[in-house]
Formats: C-alpha cells, sequence, structure tokens
C-alpha cells in the first residue's frame, strides 16, 4: 500500500513537472501576411526602410551604398537578420558587412554568423547573417544589451577596387527570430520600447497628407507586456509538488493506520 | 483529512490567482504625425560636347539621356516639385571663363507640367564644358527657402572642367548650409577621374554614386532616386551645439542636426523630469576622406559635471556614420513639486581628416531626443522573482518533503506524549 502510495506520488511529480518543459516551446511569432514587404532599401538611419520578421525586403542600389533596413524585436526573441548580396557579372574581390544597431542607434554585436564576409573575384553571391543576442525586456542604462524596439540592419561593402564602384547589385534581407522564453525572461520592463521618436509629441494632421515618423515600427500583435513568462508554470508548479511531497513525507510517518482485519471497537 | 482537504485549497487558490495574473498594458507606439512640405528634386544633366559618344547601347550618351528623363517624367510622382538645370548646353566657345559660367535653368523647380518639361529636355543638344560646380551652386539656389526635403540628381560623364572650384568643397558647403539636401551623382561610362569625384560628391553629402553602362539602369536609378524623394521623411531641427555645457542650447523631444569639426566637442542640454526616462542617440558622418580608425563619444552628465552614464562606439574602415546611444531612467520622486532636473549632452568624436582634407565644414552630426514617461526598474534578476528549471524543481520537492517529515514525526511524538500523560 505505502510502495503504490510512493509510486503514484512519483509518477505525478513526472507528470507535473514535464508541463513546465512544455510551456517553454512556444512556438516563434509567425510571418505577418498583411503589409508588403519593402522593395527598396534607405540610405541613412532616418530613412531606413521598415520591414517585419519573417518578410523578406529587397532593394536593388549600387555597388558602395549604405542599405538601411529596420524591423521590430521583442522581449524574448533571439534575432537573425540574414542578407544576400546578388553580386555584377565581373568584379573584383570586395568584402561585405551586415552592421545590427538597437533602436539607440548601438552597434549590436552578433553571437554567431558570419557579418562579414568576402566575396572572391566573380562570385555571383554573397551570404551574410548575424546572431543577435536574446533581447531583454529590461537592462541596467550602462548595458549594452538588447532591448524591445527598433532594430536598424546596415548591408554595405567595406572595401572594393574602385573600380567596381557604383555598379549594381540587387540586395536580399530577412529578419527572423526564435523565442527564447522563460529562461530569458528577466524582471523589470521599459516605460516604452526603444523606438526612435517614440516620444515626440504629434502635430494636428492634415487629411490625406503623408505623415513622417522617425521609426513607426512596431510587432504585428504589439509590444509584448512582459508580466507573462514560463517561471510562472515552474514556480507554481514547484509550489504545489513540494506541497504532495510534503503531504508524502507527512504520510510516510504515519503508518497503515488501523488494520483492516481488526474489528471495530477491538 | 481535514488538513489534507485545507491544504490541497490553499494549492488552487494559489494556481487560481497566478493564472488570473494581472495583466499590465504593454507601452503601445504612438501615432505622432508631422504635415510634410512638398519634397523637391533637381536633375542636373550634364550637356557638354563629350555627351555625343556613342556608348550606351549603340547610342549616344544624350539620347539614353532624354529617354531616361522622358520615362522618369512620366513616372514622377505627383507630389514632388520636379526641376531640370543642365550645364554646358549654350556656349560652344573655346573660353574657359564662359564657358564655366555656362549653366541653364531648363525647367523650374515647381509643379511638374510633363508636356513642357518634355518639351524643354527634346531642345537638347550636347554642346560645351562640365562646370559641375557652377551648376551645383544654381541649383541649390533653385530650391529656394521651403522646408522638405530637397535631392539633386547630377547626371555626368566626365570630371569638372572648371578648377580651381572643387565641385566635391562645393557640395560639401551646399550640405552645411542647408537641411536635408542630398546630391545623388550617376557617371555615364566613367572613368576613374570621373568616378572619384562623383562619389566624393555623393559621399559629402550623403548621397549616393551609380556607375551607368546601359540605358535601363540610368532610367531605374533615377527613377528610383525620384520615387525616394518622395517618400516622407523627418526633416531634422537645425541646431548649434554649444563648446561647455553653460551655454548649451535647451532640447525637448526631436530631431536635430548640427555641425561637429574634427576633434571638437559639442554640449547640449536636456530637462528630465522624475519618473522620466531621456534616450539620446547621436551618428557623425564621414562626409569626407578620413583616416580608417574613428570613433563617438555621448555622455549624459549633471550640471555638477558627474558623469551619469555613456555611450561609445568606435569602428575601422569605410563608413556612412558611426553612432551611439545612451539612456538614463530618472527614478520617481516622492515629491511631486520636484524640479526637472537639467542633463548635459556631450558629443565628441575621433575622427581625423585624411592628409589634404579641409577640416572646414564640420562633420554632419545628427541627434535624436526622446523623453519618454516611466522608467524602468527591476528588483530581481529573474521576472518577478519567479524560479525556473528541475533544481528549482527538486529544491521545492526536498524541502516540501522535509516538511511533511518533521511534521509527521512531530505529531506521533505529540501523541506519544499525550499518551504516556
Amino acid at each position: 500500500m505505502r510502495a503504490l502510495r510512493v509510486l503514484s506520488a512519483a509518477l505525478l511529480t513526472l507528470g507535473l513537472a514535464a508541463a513546465p518543459a512544455a510551456a517553454d516551446s512556444s512556438p516563434s511569432p509567425s510571418a505577418s501576411s498583411d503589409g508588403k514587404a519593402p522593395t527598396q532599401a534607405g540610405t541613412s538611419f532616418r530613412t531606413a526602410a521598415e520591414m517585419d520578421q519573417g518578410q523578406t525586403a529587397t532593394a536593388s542600389a549600387s555597388t558602395g551604398d549604405y542599405l538601411y533596413w529596420s524591423f521590430p524585436a521583442d522581449t524574448g526573441q533571439r534575432p537573425t537578420v540574414k542578407a544576400t548580396v546578388k553580386l555584377p557579372d565581373a568584379h573584383a574581390a570586395q568584402t561585405w558587412q551586415l552592421d545590427v544597431y538597437d533602436g539607440l542607434r548601438r552597434h549590436q554585436s552578433c553571437q554567431y554568423g558570419a557579418a562579414t564576409r568576402t566575396a572572391e573575384q566573380g562570385t555571383a553571391t554573397v551570404d551574410l547573417a548575424c546572431v543577435l543576442r536574446t533581447v531583454r525586456a529590461w537592462s541596467e542604462p550602462w548595458a549594452n544589451d538588447p532591448l524591445p524596439g527598433t532594430y536598424y540592419v546596415r548591408l554595405t561593402v567595406l572595401n572594393l577596387g574602385s573600380a567596381d564602384l557604383g555598379l549594381p547589385v540587387r540586395a536580399e534581407v530577412r529578419a527572423d527570430s526564435m523565442n527564447i522564453g522563460g529562461a530569458a525572461a528577466v524582471d523589470g520592463s521599459l516605460g516604452k520600447p526603444l523606438v526612435p521618436g517614440i516620444a515626440v509629441e504629434s502635430p494636428a494632421e492634415k487629411d490625406g497628407s503623408k505623415s513622417a515618423v522617425l521609426s513607426a515600427i512596431e510587432p504585428d500583435d504589439g509590444w509584448s507586456s512582459h508580466w507573462w513568462s514560463s517561471r510562472w508554470v515552474w514556480t507554481a508548479v514547484g509550489g504545489a509538488l513540494a506541497a504532495l511531497a510534503g503531504i508524502g513525507g507527512y504520510a510516510l510517518t504515519r503508518g497503515r493506520g488501523r488494520p483492516a482485519y481488526v474489528p471495530p471497537g477491538a | 483529512m481535514i488538513r489534507r482537504q485545507r491544504l490541497a485549497a490553499g494549492v488552487c487558490a494559489l494556481l487560481a490567482a497566478l493564472a488570473a495574473g494581472i495583466a499590465c498594458p504593454g507601452g503601445a507606439a504612438a501615432d505622432e504625425t508631422e504635415p510634410q512640405p512638398a519634397p523637391k528634386v533637381e536633375l542636373v544633366l550634364d550637356v557638354s560636347g563629350s555627351m555625343r559618344t556613342r556608348d550606351i547601347d549603340g547610342g549616344t550618351r544624350m539620347a539614353a539621356a532624354k529617354q531616361a528623363f522622358n520615362e522618369v517624367l512620366d513616372a514622377t510622382p505627383e507630389e514632388v516639385e520636379l526641376g531640370i538645370r543642365t550645364l554646358g548646353a549654350n556656349y560652344r566657345g573655346n573660353d574657359r571663363r564662359e564657358g564655366c559660367k555656362d549653366t541653364e535653368r531648363l525647367y523650374p523647380v515647381g509643379p511638374l507640367d510633363r508636356t513642357e518639361a518634355k518639351t524643354a529636355v527634346a531642345t537638347l543638344a550636347p554642346t560645351g564644358w562640365t562646370p559641375i560646380g557652377p551648376a551645383l551652386l544654381k541649383a541649390a539656389d533653385d530650391f529656394g527657402n521651403g522646408d522638405g526635403t530637397r535631392r539633386i540628381v547630377l547626371i555626368s560623364d566626365g570630371e569638372d572642367t572648371c578648377q580651381p572650384l572643387d565641385p566635391c568643397e562645393v557640395a560639401r558647403e551646399i550640405a552645411a548650409k542647408g537641411i536635408g539636401l542630398t546630391i545623388d551623382t550617376l557617371g555615364l561610362v566613367p572613368d576613374a577621374k570621373t568616378r572619384d569625384q562623383l562619389s566624393c560628391i555623393a559621399d559629402a553629402t550623403g548621397g549616393t554614386y551609380t556607375s551607368v553602362q546601359h540605358k535601363e539602369e540610368l532610367t531605374d536609378r533615377v527613377g528610383q532616386l525620384v520615387e525616394r524623394a518622395a517618400d516622407p521623411v523627418v526633416t531634422p531641427v537645425a541646431t548649434e551645439g554649444a563648446g561647455s555645457c553653460a551655454g548649451a542650447p535647451a532640447l525637448k523631444s526631436g530631431l536635430y542636426t548640427d555641425r561637429e569639426e574634427f576633434g571638437k566637442q559639442r554640449w547640449y542640454k536636456v530637462d528630465v523630469r522624475p519618473g522620466q526616462e531621456l534616450r539620446a542617440s547621436v551618428s557623425v558622418a564621414d562626409d569626407r576622406a578620413t583616416n580608417p580608425n574613428y570613433g563617438v563619444l555621448l555622455r549624459a552628465v549633471t550640471q555638477q559635471g558627474r558623469e551619469i552614464v555613456r555611450g561609445e562606439s568606435a569602428g575601422t574602415g569605410r563608413t556612412d556614420a558611426i553612432s551611439t546611444g545612451l539612456r538614463y531612467p530618472k527614478p520617481e520622486s516622492d515629491d511631486d513639486n520636484a524640479s526637472p532636473e537639467t542633463v548635459c549632452l556631450q558629443v565628441t568624436n575621433s575622427f581625423s581628416a585624411a592628409a589634404g582634407v579641409k577640416t572646414t565644414p564640420g562633420m554632419p552630426l545628427e541627434l535624436t531626443v526622446d523623453v519618454v514617461d516611466g522608467t524602468s526598474a527591476a528588483s530581481d534578476v529573474a521576472a518577478f522573482g519567479l524560479g525556473r528549471g528541475w533544481w528549482l524543481l527538486a529544491a521545492l520537492v526536498l524541502t516540501g518533503f522535509v516538511a511533511g517529515l518533521l511534521w509527521g514525526w512531530l505529531s506521533r511524538w505529540r501523541v506519544a506524549v499525550w499518551r504516556t500523560n
């Protein structure tokens, strides 16, 4: 009887403990279908072409241009930016680089990925990639951690023979992200996401006129509210298991109670 | 048994409370807008004698340019005010001084009459010199005094023949005078010297340089540049930083532009109330040939000179700009009447000019300032101080088990003591 009780408690433990692990592997945000991917790139932070994650932005440009795009990244995401440059038919060796900046225009490091690559003479394409660090909900003002907000991608050629300057190239850029989940859930949150120009007051809008903002970027489903993470599940399950283990421990000290064969009142 | 039920009820209540957790509203991006003045574009076309050369898809360079202009005029967005200026279109003589004055406004910058503009383009015949510098100066004047983005698209097939006025210096001077003026250059079958000169002009104003070998490339690129001008862009506000915090201009949230010379510093002031967060980012563009290692430093300093936070960045190699940023959340204050703190922002750069490059005017500096409500704070490393992972579960289970055992033994002991008494 006691063995059965212990066994069932153990099974329950396993079952409950599997729940938070499942809660961690939530699906990554799906690619947006609304809004077309940009077909032009900007030439500065101010004019960066806005794209969504999961969209492939394209641009035709000249070798030597500095191409800028921006995309939103939210808490718990680990963005990966990939770029492909289609080079002209004949060219000398040239080095291309992908740089990622956050909403404060701070350069963000790549964890993995070839962000700088040299295309040898006559190569048709260069592929670049940059895996950023996980975006945290909060960090100290003195840190350079990635925070939710706008991210800028800059694609450019670093060195080239002067004969190649100005030749036509085509570029493709795509940003995807992996959801890291509760492992990266930190305490605190920003008052507002790091979107440049977010504090600029809007003057009265004229009807029909196109308006300009520094960055109008927002994820499809809005910025996350930060409060939910799988840590709630882990902690709650832990509390429940502790309670069960407490009951189990208590039961062990109680013995089996009155034996069944003893008649009542004996 | 009763105790067990109570325990179970307690666990259920805890879980329910967690599940129903109070959701905090997420920070939503505000809709800030700004009415836009009409974007202005001027196409500056080289009509010098060399445009007669037949080397673009079997036709003359002039023919390619005319065809491109016709197609671009058809595709120009409504809101764009477009003008056309020529250089070297009229003077046939050999007098350099006369030839270098030869630039003409073919079609004024304003609402576009396509037929009229096309007719004007059709009359052009390759003629004279290549006075790029004077043409750029005149083109900048053509825009008048309005706000909004201004873009010059320069199409040329040869280098400037009117030295010593260096068109590259001219471009830099023009860009330093006004805000939001960009010069994009296109070289038709360029040689090395032309390419250097045209790309230098483009770099000096944050524009782009394109080398054109085929007709379609010319049409596509000019069309793309005109369309780009139509995209609404925030126009920065010109400001002039001071040499020290005391005399610095007070800035509010917005986008600002300034010029900073090599090795000089610029100071600005921003007021931050308790409970607000200051966000500032700066980029310094290298609009001329600089040495390959450089950096920028942005510091937030109190009026007493204490550094609060800094943003710094360094780089190496070819670049258009180097940028950095900082954020300073000022904690909430219990005093409702607490006065705002004046934070001084200091911008320095460590660019150095390459040999033989003029150091004036200063390099373009772009500064964004955002003062947002709601500071950010964290009281724990992990979210809400919660735990996660198998070690946490094991620790909790062990603690619970030991607590259960102790409780059980304690109550047995108590019962035993009670029985013996």
